[in-house]
């Protein structure tokens, strides 16, 4: 299939272009990654990172932190039914996390019940199911990945789903960045210069839900969210300017996930908790330190208002 | 201050000529049996009526009367439940796909946190256009933007005197500012016709001043201005006729009639039917 023969091409190209990069690394960094599943979970943790951060920045700025939440947790029931059916798991996976984010929105607009209740309610409802159906199932070491994530562990279908959602996440941002700057921004006046909001925010909805599924296997669906809410909010602490505030984002969830990768390794400890304390640790240092908006800054700016002038 | 008169005295350029021409003779805004409803609360009944093009229009009414929901109408985010209404003789939704409409809103739930700067935000006024630019313009940063729309970007913010201000982060401005910027979106249009929900609400007399200047140079171009307000001393020394509403029309013609003592105590006593409850639907 020429798709899939692509796909590994690319991904042939990527990992050797990474590890051009680790080869700069002082050798003690950069031994472990001979190994041929380690170059595989970098190439993982830099996507993930990646798309994450990118799709982070709008999960902040529109408060969309619960429902990302929801969503990954919505996933479980569709992983569980195509583990039984024999299907891809991620083909599960998006068909549940995308009905729970519509049934969601319909609950909303068509009853009293607030957003944060409907997404309370629709997230547990489907995540109960999942674990009922789970233990149904002898246990399968491949659901507990799908729970915590396992980067070391990643299967290249895996990958190749990871490869694409990232490819599609960049090409729909670049290619509709206007219209998302502003939906994000003022949804009002996107309605008033004519663009179809409700296209735009089911448009966003979805690249969430396929983000969510790309991210799985490395962050897991306890941790993903972290993943689109840290990164943002970091980057939101250092910058007033959206399409930096994009690239610090990036930044953030890159570094963290090959950052936290590594010390999984040398620490022997689980990566998706590794990558998600990196990211904190990423904006614990930007809460403090950050030159605008951080709380140095901040104290130091009422404590010169304060000084007695002499 | 003194700034502050040059810029009111300052003529008609040539740059604020409309892009479009407007000329053929239908009406700027005519609207013929329209209704529509929040959930189970009806906010505009039965309205009927005709702007002509050019003119100064002050929608005039109590707190919950429609005024905003007959602008949200227009711009699209209230759906009528029955009747019609064109714009330039053609319905609002191709209108203002072809950019022949600004719209300033209200801005009570803006979050002013975002990371955007002042000239970014008067920017996102020309999007409406961009989608006429060549692809390969839509795929770079705003610095390959066609220069139409920088220049529209830089008059709007000259116009409204922020050109200083232009880079700074939109929500470190006082709330004139914020107003002023949002006004300099609006005219980053070029539009024949200007919608304008409460533009003076809440701001500092010298942004009121030069918010009502910088319409009054709009008007003389050409443009029709279309602008609720609660400011009656100022409707009645700029706008060439006045739209009385609560839930319908109450009246419509010339300032000294329609804000005559007569004519307000009657959209008073309209006011006074409306349950309490029911301002809150306004926005």
């Amino acid at each position: 299939m020429p798709l899939e023969a692509f796909a590994t091409n690319l991904i042939e190209t990527l990992t050797a272009g990474l590890m051009m990069v680790v080869g700069l690394l002082p050798e003690s960094l950069a031994a472990p990654f001979d190994y041929r599943f380690m170059q595989r979970a970098l190439l993982t943790s830099v996507l993930v990172g990646a798309t994450c951060g990118l799709l982070s920045c709008f999960v902040v700025l529109k408060r969309w932190s619960l429902l990302g939440d929801a969503i990954s947790h919505a996933v479980l029931p569709g992983v569980a039914i195509a583990y039984l059916l024999g299907w891809p798991f991620f083909v599960g996976a998006f068909v549940t996390g995308a009905l729970t984010s519509l049934g969601i929105g319909a609950i909303e607009r068509h009853t009293r019940i607030k957003s944060d209740a409907a997404m309370g309610l629709m997230f547990t409802a489907a995540f109960a199911l999942g674990i009922v159906i789970i233990s149904k199932i002898t246990t399968s070491t491949h659901l507990m990945h799908i729970l915590f994530g396992n980067v070391l562990g990643v299967q290249t279908s895996a990958l190749v789903l990871t490869l694409l959602a990232s490819l599609v996440a960049v090409l729909t941002i670049w290619l509709a960045y206007r219209p998302l700057l502003l939906y994000t921004f003022d949804p009002q006046q996107a309605q008033a210069l004519g663009f179809n909001v409700s296209a735009i925010h089911y448009g966003l909805i979805m690249l969430l839900t396929l983000t969510i599924v790309a991210s799985l296997e490395t962050v897991g669906i306890i941790l993903v969210v972290a993943m689109l809410v840290t990164p943002g909010a970091t980057a939101h602490l250092l910058t007033d300017r959206f399409g930096t505030m994009l690239a610090i984002s990036v930044a953030v969830g890159v570094l963290s996930a090959v950052a936290g990768l590594v010390l999984s390794v040398r620490l022997d400890v689980a990566s998706g908790g590794a990558i998600v304390l990196v990211a904190s640790g990423f904006f614990l240092l930007a809460l403090l330190a950050a030159p605008r908006h951080g709380l140095i800054a901040r104290r130091w700016r009422r404590w010169r208002f304060n000084r007695p002038t002499s | 201050m003194e700034r502050l008169e040059s810029l009111m005295a300052r003529p008609t350029t040539e740059s604020l000529s409309m892009e479009r021409s407007t000329t053929d003779g239908a009406p700027a805004l005519e609207v013929s049996g329209l209704y529509a409803a929040y959930g189970q609360e009806p906010v505009l009944e039965d309205i009927s009526l005709s702007l002509p093009q050019g003119q100064w229009t002050a929608i005039v009414g109590p707190n919950g009367g429609g005024k905003s929901s007959l602008l949200s109408v227009v711009v699209g985010s209230l759906s009528p439940l029955r009747g019609e209404l064109k714009i330039l003789g053609r319905p609002p939704l191709a209108q203002r796909r072809a950019g022949n409409i600004a719209y300033m809103a209200q801005q009570e739930r803006m979050e002013w946190d975002f990371p955007i700067s002042v000239r970014d935000t008067v920017m996102t006024g020309r999007f409406g256009m961009m989608r006429h630019d060549p692809l390969w313009r839509r795929l770079l940063p705003r610095r390959w933007a066609n220069p139409v729309h920088r220049q529209a970007v830089e008059e709007a913010l000259d116009d409204v005197d922020m050109t200083d201000m232009a880079s700074r982060p939109i929500g470190q401005l006082s709330g004139g500012q914020k107003k002023r910027v949002m006004l300099a979106r609006a005219l980053a249009q070029r539009a024949g016709i200007l919608l304008l929900d409460e533009p003076l609400a809440g701001i500092d007399p010298p942004s009121e001043a030069l918010i009502m200047a910088t319409l009054q140079r709009q008007r003389r171009a050409g443009r029709t201005i279309i602008m609720v307000t609660h400011d009656l001393p100022g409707a009645r020394q700029h706008a060439d006729q006045v739209l009385l509403i609560n839930r319908t029309v109450v009246g419509m013609g010339a300032p000294e009639t329609m804000l005559s003592d007569s004519m307000l105590a009657r959209l008073a006593v309209g006011a006074t039917r409306t349950p309490a409850g029911e301002t809150s639907v306004a926005a």
